[in-house]
């Protein structure tokens, strides 16, 4: 279990100010000057050894990500993005970081861009998070007026500038090409990678995205140490991160925790356990809607990390844990998956257009035991014809959830068809 | 509802808004501000987004207008359709509906005698189901214009829509007092 020592979001649940002058005093903006002396190379070889990870859901190493940059040529400006349109089915952590912890993204961002040579910053947010923009950006005005942003940001000799750019509902503009493509004023429609936004990003320059928790963990690991970062969690998955619990639990909630963590210790410790007792436990999606379920036999003993997930065929994805018990219909659970991706594919690849709906109305089919068994493999070939055959991962997206529908509860499917 | 008159045009308020927004985008790049100009107008509007406000701003901007037509359809919080005073916008999606949207969304259309995407006579409410509006832990949610409304059950929901009714402020947040997204009785972390 995370130590009270090693909790990095100290006020996730808002409990003290979230302003500035609360802000510095759990440690914010503090010895941010002396972190940028030390330069860019500094920074980012901290955090490559510290492992981390980007806490989006894809998992890259964001260190890795970063020394991707060109070098500057002095005239070509240099973009960080922020990723705050959360929209992950299950996940919730970035609206508590921006609403309760604005300052810890601020000051990451600041990081951040200074280590990829970057003198303005875009933090796109999802437009329904309202009043999370609200906080974000009165942090921001207090930010300016405390010299921490702008000319000479916190006194280092680099200047920042940092924009809130909100979004309008759409689930696509979390992949971060469409998010670019959005943030110039178009529909959110993925690129073609390569070129990677490390080198054409926005507007045609060198671009780093990145998901708002992995910005906001940067002055924390950056102050404590790559070792400190490191010594958390798994050799894999290092140092803390925020899961969220939802679903049939007692007390579904958002908790920091030490990557690796039992998914049963999780459930039990921070969610008061599965509703009507872990008995009752049905399936388990382990890290937000795109990954594929796994049933109670494996939830008993699988750990919270993407090595021991994916030895199980699912993923950590974003960290957000939807616990299902035995109350649950889960091929409509499921179903109603497929009716989200259908919603929010951006339509211009094909396999996934037309894909989602196809097999939302198979699933939906199949929930009321209409149709036969040969109905079953063909919806789990035509996941397989979407897989990877599409510009973004929303195509793989929509698949893997089927994918793992079938894998563990086939006789449920056949059960409905009557002929199990 | 307040018809719309067939050119629009900002208010001055808006239009010093406007000057600011476009401050945050290198020049050329204009375009940039698309959304946030149209979240604008929408919200001068009313809550939706007339035929005559997606020319304003494409002109403003200097944008073809099927680009404005295209990102106005594109995305789901633009309304194409005047929506009652109260936008009750109920989370569908399945960490909510394993915690009873679908009984909130029948609860509402009962009492209101409205189906989703359909305002009451009185121009008072719309019904929306929507797609996850990100407040998974606190299930199920609904986001009435602003604001979400989280933790509810159908009587939870249905004393918002009473108030609402009776002319009272409603209080964003957690029906059952939860602080934000922790446990409903006491912390876990160390």
């Amino acid at each position: 279990m995370l130590k009270a020592h090693d909790r990095i979001f100290t006020n996730l649940y808002g409990t003290q100010d979230w302003r500035l002058k609360g802000a510095k005093k759990r440690g914010d903006w503090d010895k941010t000057t002396n972190m940028i002396a030390k330069g860019q190379q500094w920074i980012i070889d901290e955090v490559i050894a510290s492992c981390l990870k980007g806490r989006g859901g894809a998992g890259f190493p964001t260190g890795r990500k970063w020394s991707f940059m060109p070098k500057d040529d002095g005239m070509t400006p240099r973009y960080l993005v922020i990723n705050a349109d959360e929209s992950e089915p299950g996940t919730c952590k970035d609206r508590d970081i921006l609403r309760h912890e604005p300052h810890k993204l601020i000051e990451g961002a600041l990081l951040a861009g200074f280590a990829i040579g970057s003198h303005t910053g875009y933090i796109y947010i999802r437009g329904e998070f309202h009043r999370e923009a609200e906080h974000l950006e009165t942090a921001i005005v207090e930010a300016y007026e405390a010299g921490l942003l702008g000319k000479n940001a916190a006194r280092s000799g680099w200047d920042f500038d940092l924009y809130v750019h909100r979004g309008a509902g759409a689930y696509i503009c979390g992949e971060e090409t469409a998010l670019l493509e959005s943030l110039e004023g178009r529909k959110g429609m993925p690129r073609l990678k390569p070129p990677f936004p490390a080198l054409v990003g926005l507007y045609g320059c060198p671009t780093i995205v990145n998901n708002v928790e992995t910005i906001a963990v940067v002055p924390t690991l950056l102050r404590r140490g790559a070792a400190w970062f490191a010594g958390i969690g798994t050799p894999d998955n290092t140092g803390p991160r925020i899961f969220c619990l939802s679903g049939h639990v007692n007390t579904p909630c958002n908790v920091e925790e030490a990557t690796g963590i039992p998914l049963k210790e999780l459930i039990e410790v921070h969610g008061g356990g599965v509703r009507g007792g872990w008995e009752n436990l049905l399936a388990v999606i382990p890290g937000g809607s795109s990954v594929p379920l796994i049933p109670k036999e494996i939830c008993g003993t699988v750990q919270m990390d993407s090595t021991s997930l994916c030895n199980v065929k699912s993923n950590l994805g974003t960290a957000a844990v939807i616990v299902m018990d035995k109350s649950t219909d889960i091929v409509r659970a499921i179903a109603r998956l497929s009716k989200f991706y259908m919603h929010e594919s951006c339509g211009q690849c094909t396999p996934c257009r037309e894909g989602t709906g196809w097999i939302w109305r198979m699933l939906i089919r199949l929930a009321d035991g209409i149709g036969t068994v040969e109905d079953i493999d063909r919806l789990e070939e035509v996941t397989y014809e979407m897989e990877g055959h599409t510009i973004c991962g929303l195509g793989d997206a929509a698949a893997w959830p089927v994918q793992g529908l079938i894998r563990h509860f086939r006789p449920e499917l056949e059960r409905r068809l009557g002929v199990a | 509802m307040k018809k719309m008159p067939e050119v629009f045009t900002f208010s001055k308020e808006n239009e010093g808004r406007i000057q600011e927004i476009l401050k945050r985008y290198p020049e050329g790049r204009q375009a940039s501000a698309i959304l946030p100009l149209f979240e604008l107008a929408q919200r001068q509007c009313g809550g939706w987004l007339p035929k005559g406000a997606i020319e304003k701003v494409t002109e403003m901007l200097e944008v073809p207008l099927i680009r404005g037509y295209e990102i106005a359809t594109f995305y789901s919080m633009f309304n194409l359709a005047p929506v009652g005073k109260y936008h009750l916008q109920v989370c569908g999606t399945t960490p909510c509906m394993l915690r009873g949207s679908e009984d909130l969304i029948h609860a509402c259309k009962k009492r209101l005698k409205i189906e989703c995407g359909e305002t009451t006579k009185d121009g008072l409410f719309t019904l929306s189901e929507v797609e996850c509006i990100g407040a998974c832990v606190n299930a199920p949610v609904v986001q009435i214009n602003d604001g979400y409304y989280e933790d509810l059950d159908q009587k939870s929901f249905l004393r918002l829509l009473e108030d609402l009714e009776a002319g009272l402020d409603i209080k964003p947040g957690s029906a059952l007092g939860r602080q934000g997204s922790a446990p409903l009785e006491k912390e876990t972390s160390c």
